[in-house]
């Protein structure tokens, strides 16, 4: 065993654009310091791009920020160095921090519309950034334009013209990297930069941002959860858990080849190569990440590794090399094959053939400053007992619209029905009678918002409780420790208030709530998108089992495909308020789909690090108030037949057995490969982006 | 939508609200078991008895508590008695804050002035903080027409100046204490209306209120038990800080006229208006220290209210 750090850089002749070293840094809460980086050490070189992953908590966007010296009021550097280019960030006096980030070095955050002033004009800000270091007016002005072009906004003029709010989460996640790269930056911080944005913006920023990286000589240190966003971007990469880089090397070393027991539960957590329910459970790392403050004298892993020994009690690990630049910190890397498998799942998955829920041509339609705003069309779907019916599509595509006009939070238009084993339901939830509300229920994505955090966990199950079944007094308090028992609470936290857990027994909590009425629908809307991978893995091992046990349908709403292959039976694909695709999960995953679903499928970047071409959709989604017309989603199609697709609209037609698209195009056609230049594809011109 | 995306800044306040804003900020919230709503609110109450803002409140506010309650024990010298050392005497031995035009002592007219502010301002306060609670919880869950008209009340309330207002109530109703209370209760009601209304309309759009919705709750449910509880500590933070604007108005009321029945009785506003014009002839002692009580009143009540805020928030 060595203990030497990797390599340093005295071998290159000029200095890392990043190479921080030994940080410990502590946030004060409530007048008590509380660690929160434990002795990070890594380096960015000049041109390289390089990966933080972790769980939430473990302290990336605190290293990204102090990166860059940008630390909040209550944070402190308790030891360690901070180098940028042979600088020492930690030494610098206000006024050369503020150079070096005019000059030097520049950050992007998540969340693109937070990060521009909404009342100035994009040319204005962006000018801003080039006046910032000195330029003219005028010359900063056509700095701008240079700069939008650069980041492949093909009519940067017009853009220049525009407000934040007229742009899409997309175009304006790249004027911020035009912002950012304005100064010409040794170093960019780019901090889960799309993780607020649809799968197919995602993708388009991420071809950007690996485009302009071969123009460019910065260094890139680039923060995401996304494992697939790492692999397919970064060089290298480092595995951060509680304030600790346990593992690191290239990219295909760490993700193929895992050295850590926590990279290897990450990785064995998300759906991976096409895995379904029916294939093996999801692992779920046991347990939590360590609280900030917490005291870890030794392994910061210790609590949650399978193979831990007492030798990890008492010795702090060393730093273990693998192979070339690739090293884990643990005294058992040797071992790490003894890391269990996920379990085999023995139980068959029964699809009833009765149907539950059907859902009849119905249309939604929201009036609008005295415009009538199509959210849904004539929408055909039916639920059987014990069916998962996954629903993807990009935002806006009316995937919740849906999914409220079945709990009934709005009435649907006129003409359409939803029946409940055939029996027509009435609109509205107030109108509806007992059975009809309790058959119904909703899991929401965000459980922070969903619980009221002034309750205990046991006054919100039993109100469900005593609401939705009528059932009161003992039988309700049974009644409530046994959903609590079936969703793995313990009693201990039935006397918790939501804040005092983590993400994922609050999302436990919610779906307790959820099956309190012994529903026969749950809605899941993005129920996992705002946790942690290993938490995700939980929650769908549990709403899977839950599933078999209950008979319980679920209409399973999600933009992550990778989850919805892995539970859903059956999946449809919306756009523009419209059922598009819809099919077995087997059939959508077999080659033949609608373009749309095409272009969706392509742009999720893979974890496994297999490259595919992916298809560009362009533009952002048209407006449901003024839907295209014929096929409404001729507009952005690669395989558009002109002279057709703009007039007709075309029908649901069936492929194979339950396989049915909206296409006028014929299963050769939809066959044939399409090779479509990337960079061709982001230069196209925002068509119409006020629509 | 991971929980470390936040900026930096709100780390240390993801703890306590938990609202909207904070409560993606899992990293620095109570994800670990061992600390539970006890232990916050033990380190809360510790950041707050240590912060010198509180204390310097609380000794300032306690004082005058303790003036109002028991004044005999702060001064053997009545309000209305006539010190040997007869009128206008200068502040020193004979008099610790000298004596006013009418012989009488100032220390001892300013420690039973206490009594009457203290007994107006809280009052008026806490009438002020229930109905524009009650309003502003309607006014945020409902919004619709029953929001615009409400509304509308408030601002009409609002664009009525607080003389004018002083004015009218006195003339119509007379001065006493109930009226004085009564008055500015009303004229608190439409700030506390605004700022809960908005907390409301945060919270309505969350998701336990659809779901409460769904499962069929009533309105009055919802809003009393499931949006109530989370916007009580705003509540709280209002009660103090109005508290102070409640001492400040009712001596503001007091200096006018609008206020008592008797020009003689020990009170802070009506000595001040007593004994201002003396000033130029270098008499300052009768009405300056009034007024300082005043203001140290104000000042003490928010500090108090500062340093409940931050800990709240630390």
């Amino acid at each position: 065993m060595t203990t030497t750090e990797p390599q340093p850089t005295e071998t290159e002749a000029e200095h890392p654009a990043l190479a921080i070293d030994g940080l410990e840094m502590s946030y004060i809460v409530r007048g008590t310091p509380r660690a929160v980086l434990r002795g990070v050490s890594f380096e960015v070189r000049a041109g390289e791009a390089y990966g933080l992953v972790g769980e939430s908590g473990c302290g990336k966007s605190t290293t990204a920020y102090a990166a860059l010296r940008y630390l909040p009021g209550n944070g402190r550097i308790d030891a360690g160095r901070v180098e940028s280019g042979g600088q020492e960030l930690t030494a610098m006096s206000g006024r050369e921090l503020r150079e070096f980030r005019a000059q030097r070095a520049s950050m992007v955050f998540q969340d693109p519309v937070q990060a521009v002033n909404p009342v100035l004009k994009i040319g204005k800000q962006v000018a801003e950034a080039f006046e910032v270091m000195g330029q003219s007016k005028s010359e900063a002005h056509a700095s701008a334009l240079a700069a939008l072009k650069r980041v492949r906004i093909a009519a940067p003029e017009s853009v220049m013209e525009r407000y934040p709010h007229q742009l899409s989460g997309g175009m304006l996640q790249r004027v911020v990297i035009a912002m950012a790269l304005a100064c010409d930056p040794t170093l960019l911080v780019l901090d889960e930069p799309t993780t607020g944005l649809d799968a197919t913006v995602e993708a388009e920023v991420l071809d950007l941002v690996r485009d302009l990286r071969s123009e460019l000589n910065s260094a890139i240190l680039l923060i995401a959860h996304n494992l697939g966003v790492i692999r397919t971007m970064c060089d290298r990469v480092g595995v951060m858990y509680a304030g600790r880089i346990v593992e690191e090397g290239t990219v295909d070393e760490v993700f193929d080849n895992p050295s850590h027991p926590y990279t290897k539960g990450l990785l064995n957590s998300i759906p991976r190569r096409g895995l379904r329910k029916t294939d093996r459970e999801l692992f779920a790392i046991p347990g939590s990440a360590p609280p900030i403050g917490a005291s870890l004298p030794t392994c910061t892993y210790i609590d949650r590794c399978p193979i831990a020994t007492d030798i990890c009690r008492t010795d702090v690990p060393p730093i273990v090399d693998r192979s070339d630049g690739h090293w884990t910190r643990c005294h058992h890397a040797d071992r790490i094959g003894d890391v269990p498998e996920p379990q085999e799942v023995t139980v068959e998955y029964n699809v009833g053939n009765e149907q539950v829920i059907g859902v009849n041509g119905v249309s939604k339609t929201f009036r609008q400053r005295g415009h009538d705003v199509p959210a849904l069309v004539s929408v055909d779907l039916g639920f059987a007992e014990g069916e998962t019916l996954g629903l993807v599509g990009e935002s806006g595509s009316g995937k919740s619209t849906l999914a409220k006009t079945m709990l009934g939070v709005h009435a649907a238009d006129e003409g359409g029905s939803i029946t409940l084993r055939g029996r027509k339901m009435a609109g509205k939830a107030t109108a509806r009678v007992e059975e009809s509300v309790r058959a119904i229920s909703m899991v929401f994505q965000n459980p922070d918002s969903a619980l009221n955090r002034a309750w205990t966990v046991r006054r919100i199950l039993h109100r469900s409780v005593v609401k939705l079944t009528g059932v009161r007094g003992a039988a309700a308090d049974k009644r409530v420790e046994e959903i609590a028992e079936a969703m793995q609470l313990s009693p201990r936290h039935l006397d918790m208030r939501p804040r005092q857990l983590s993400g994922g027994l609050k999302q436990r909590v919610a779906i307790a709530r959820a099956f309190a009425g012994d529903p026969e629908v749950v809605v899941c809307d993005e129920p996992t998108s705002a946790l942690d991978v290993s938490v995700q893995a939980a929650i769908l091992n549990l709403l899977a089992g839950l599933q078999n046990d209950e008979r319980t349908s679920y209409l399973f709403i999600s933009h992550d495909i990778g989850v919805v292959r892995y539970l859903a039976d059956r999946i449809a694909v919306m756009y523009l308020g419209r059922i598009m695709e819809i099919g077995s999960t087997a059939t959508m995953f077999n080659g033949t789909n609608h373009p749309y679903t095409e272009a969706l499928l392509s742009a999720v970047p893979s974890v496994d690090g297999i490259a595919e071409d992916r298809i560009p959709l362009v533009g952002a989604i048209p407006s449901p108030a003024n839907p295209p017309s014929g096929c409404v989603f001729h507009t952005r199609c690669h395989r558009a037949i002109e002279g057709l697709c703009e007039v007709t609209e075309p029908q649901m037609v069936e492929l194979s057995a339950g396989h049915s698209i909206k296409c006028h195009l014929t299963v050769e056609q939809l066959s044939e490969p399409v090779h479509i230049d990337p960079a061709a594809v982001l230069a196209v011109a925002i068509d119409d982006p006020l629509a | 939508m991971t929980d470390d995306m936040m900026p930096p800044e709100v780390l240390g306040s993801a703890e306590l609200v938990g609202d909207g804003t904070a409560t993606q900020f899992e990293v620095t919230k109570t994800k670990q078991p061992g600390e539970g709503k006890k232990q916050i609110r033990k380190e809360q109450l510790r950041v707050l008895y240590t912060s010198p803002g509180f204390i310097f409140g609380v000794i300032i506010v306690g004082f005058w508590v303790l003036a109002a309650v028991l004044p005999g024990l702060l001064t053997t010298v009545g309000e209305k008695e006539f010190v040997e050392v007869g009128p206008r005497v200068k502040p020193g031995s004979d008099a610790w804050l000298g004596t006013d035009k009418n012989g009488w002592d100032v220390y001892a007219r300013i420690i039973y002035g206490a009594r009457p502010i203290l007994i107006v301002a809280p009052v008026a306060t806490a009438m002020a903080v229930i109905v524009g609670t009650m309003l502003g919880l309607i006014m945020g869950y409902y919004r619709g027409w029953v929001d615009e008209v409400l509304s509308r009340v408030i601002e009409a309330i609002l664009s009525i100046p607080i003389i004018l207002m002083a004015i009218l109530v006195v003339f119509t109703f007379g001065r006493s204490t109930p009226v004085i209370i009564g008055t500015i209760a009303v004229l608190f009601v439409p700030a506390i209306t605004r700022t809960i209304r908005s907390a409301a309309i945060s919270e309505s759009d969350l998701d336990y209120v659809m779901s409460a919705k769904m499962r069929g709750e009533s309105g009055l449910f919802i809003v009393s038990r499931e949006i109530l509880p989370n916007v009580i500590g705003l509540v709280v933070v209002e009660l103090t800080v109005r508290l102070g604007y409640a001492v400040f108005t009712y001596a503001t009321l007091a200096f006018l006229g609008f206020v008592g029945s008797n020009i003689t009785d020990a009170d802070w506003g009506i000595d001040v208006s007593q004994n201002y014009e003396q000033i130029v002839r270098d008499i300052w002692w009768p009405s300056i220290f009034p007024a300082i009580a005043i203001a140290s009143m104000v000042i003490g009540v928010n500090l108090i209210a500062d340093s409940i805020d931050k800990a709240l928030k630390s």
